[in-house]
């Protein structure tokens, strides 16, 4: 948990290669790699929202797909409105409104379904945020008016002062800028008294409320605070596909934030992302090559969570550090 | 001397177990008060029960003569007061310091404070080092805590304690699985705690109780038989056949 010398410098090289490498693809013409570089990137944000909770706070949520899924909707909805009309108070193709209904109502869902969430458990805490996504991926599978199972094609990109997102190369960097506003508030997060409180309640709940902390009220911030990061990477995420479903918040795509984070590295800064470059390397990899790729990808994530605790992190920062 | 406080009529229950069983008893201002018995005897959860790990099914804890018996655990600390653990209750993976510095910081008023550094915060880092240096931990402090020994886990805790600024400090067997030097050792601390702090002490260390105690009372099978001074207690018949005769 300590940042040591050499984690700082990893840290900085692979953010570096991951600002200029796509950027030197693209100009190359391979597109398909800046494309791929920036699904990297917010699945990063999501990877380092749920880290927060799940790292340094030792809350094993279930369910965190179900704030990609508010965010993206929260960016197809108002834009489907402004298209065809009907809702006129959320109808709008503004980038701000929409990305503020994004944060606010992924805060908004975090607040209720912590509330309720965080006076339970170990498993009973995964299961119960996983059933709460659930009901999140059933609600919107039975909106027909936004195309239900089908999904929702976004007409229109958010409307952003500044940047274009029609630009391939400005919606990477506004992701890629993101991403590492994400990681800087995250780490502010866990080294501040807050932070030292949340981290002492995962290492020992008993003994933090002995001494005096309601350690349910600073779990519940935690949570919103990763709830709304997470709603943000949903938006940029809708921008990205400018197509929608259902499909983004099922109960797999939770378990595969789960994966990045502990893959990865759970409770350090660069872990998170790690785990989403592993993730979509090896999704990239192992699903050309078989339609069953899901299996090799499990028993990898099984071979570096029983051998190398600390997940890739772990490995890369070496045992003597 | 008044009571700092006072417990009447405490009851608490597992299954067809009583832990608790109407307690009477007040703690008064800056004394030692120790708490003996013989195992299962219901000492440790009586604590839990005044710390607010435990709810009593009935009877009434006043603290500064304020009923605090249905308060949370974490109010209780912001009134003044803390416990030790019997069995070892630190974040194992954190520093030394970290551990004590977050009994400091929990004196400031809350910690919804984002935005600064924790470990570069002076007062928090100074006085968890006076407070590790008061227990001999000093040089240990930013070691992780899991290296530590069992002996200078239990320092720790007793560091913790006194971090916490409490007015009243329930600390459970803080001798348990110490060697004689080490006990020895704590034994002379807490004498120098004495005055400063209202104590109420459980030991199973007998020769340590009667060093340190300013008034004992007997716990066996969840009720209280006697109390009294070190000398009435050792002369008391009931407490020798229900508790010393076995030692
Ligand atoms: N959470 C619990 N559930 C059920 N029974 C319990 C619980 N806690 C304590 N007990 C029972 O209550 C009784 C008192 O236990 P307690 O731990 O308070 O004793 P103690 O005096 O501290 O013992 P020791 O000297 O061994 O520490 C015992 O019979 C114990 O088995
Ligand atoms: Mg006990």
């Amino acid at each position: 948990m300590f940042l040591t010398k050499r984690s700082s410098r990893i840290t900085l090289v692979v953010m570096a290669l991951l600002l200029v490498m796509p950027v030197v693809f693209y100009n190359t013409g391979n597109e398909f790699y800046l494309d791929l570089a920036t699904r990297l990137v917010i699945l990063g944000i999501a990877a380092v929202s749920l880290n927060l909770v799940l790292g340094y706070g030792g809350l094993v949520s279930f369910g965190h797909a179900a704030y990609i899924g508010i965010g993206s909707y929260a960016v197809g909805i108002p834009v489907y409105h402004e298209f065809y009309g009907g809702f006129e108070s959320v109808a709008s193709t503004n980038g701000l409104f929409q990305i503020g209904l994004a944060v606010g109502l992924s805060a908004l869902f975090a607040l209720i379904t912590g509330a309720i969430s965080l006076r339970t458990k170990g498993v009973y805490f995964i299961m119960i945020t996983m059933a709460f996504a659930q009901m999140v991926y059933y609600l919107f599978l039975s909106l027909d008016e936004y195309g239900g199972d089908d999904g929702l094609v976004i007409e229109m990109r958010s409307q952003l002062p500044l940047v274009d997102l029609d630009n391939p190369i400005e919606l990477f960097l506004l992701c890629y800028v993101s991403l590492a506003i994400s990681m800087l508030i995250v780490r502010t997060i866990i080294h501040s008294r807050f932070g030292m409180v949340l981290q002492g309640a995962k290492g020992n709940n008993e003994r933090l409320i002995t001494l005096g902390y309601n350690t349910y009220l600073y779990r519940l911030t935690a949570y919103v605070i990763s709830g709304a990061m997470c709603g943000f990477a949903g938006a940029l995420m809708g921008n990205f596909s400018s197509f929608i479903s259902p499909e983004m918040m099922g109960w797999s795509r939770s378990g595969e934030l789960m994966f990045m984070v502990i893959l990865g590295g759970a409770a350090t800064t660069m872990g998170p992302v790690f785990g989403s470059i592993a993730f979509i390397l090896v999704e990239e990899v192992l699903s050309s090559l078989t339609i069953y790729w899901h299996l090799p990808f499990g028993l990898m994530l099984i071979g570096v969570v029983l051998f190398a605790r600390g997940g890739l992190m772990g490995i890369l920062r070496g045992k003597g550090d | 001397m008044t009571a700092l406080l006072k417990i009447s009529n405490l009851r608490k229950t597992f299954g067809g177990v009583t832990a608790t069983d109407d307690v009477n008893l007040d703690v008064e201002q800056g004394e030692l008060h120790a708490i003996i018995g013989p195992n299962g005897a219901g000492k440790t959860t009586l604590i839990s029960q005044l710390s607010g790990g435990q709810r009593p099914d009935s009877g009434k804890v006043l603290f500064k003569g304020a009923d605090i018996t249905n308060r949370p655990g974490y109010a209780r600390a912001g009134l003044g007061i803390t416990r030790s653990f019997q069995i070892t209750s630190l974040v194992m993976d954190m520093s030394v310091l970290d551990n004590v510095a977050l009994a400091v910081q929990a004196r400031d008023g809350h910690s919804f404070r984002f935005l600064r550094p924790a470990r570069g915060i002076a007062h928090l880092r100074d006085t968890g080092r006076a407070m590790l240096d008061k227990v001999g931990l000093l040089d240990r402090a930013d070691e992780p805590t899991a290296a530590l020994s069992h002996g200078e886990h239990r320092q720790m805790e007793i560091a913790i304690a006194l971090a916490s600024d409490a007015e009243l400090m329930l600390l459970d067997e803080p001798m348990a699985g110490l060697g004689p030097e080490e006990s020895a050792t704590m034994v002379e601390f807490l004498k120098s705690l004495k005055g400063e702090r209202t104590i109420l002490l459980i030991e199973h260390d007998m020769d340590a109780v009667f060093a340190l105690a300013d008034r004992i009372s007997v716990l066996v099978y969840g009720r209280i038989i006697a109390t009294g001074s070190p000398l009435e207690i050792r002369g008391n018949i009931d407490v020798q056949h229900a508790y010393l005769g076995e030692e």
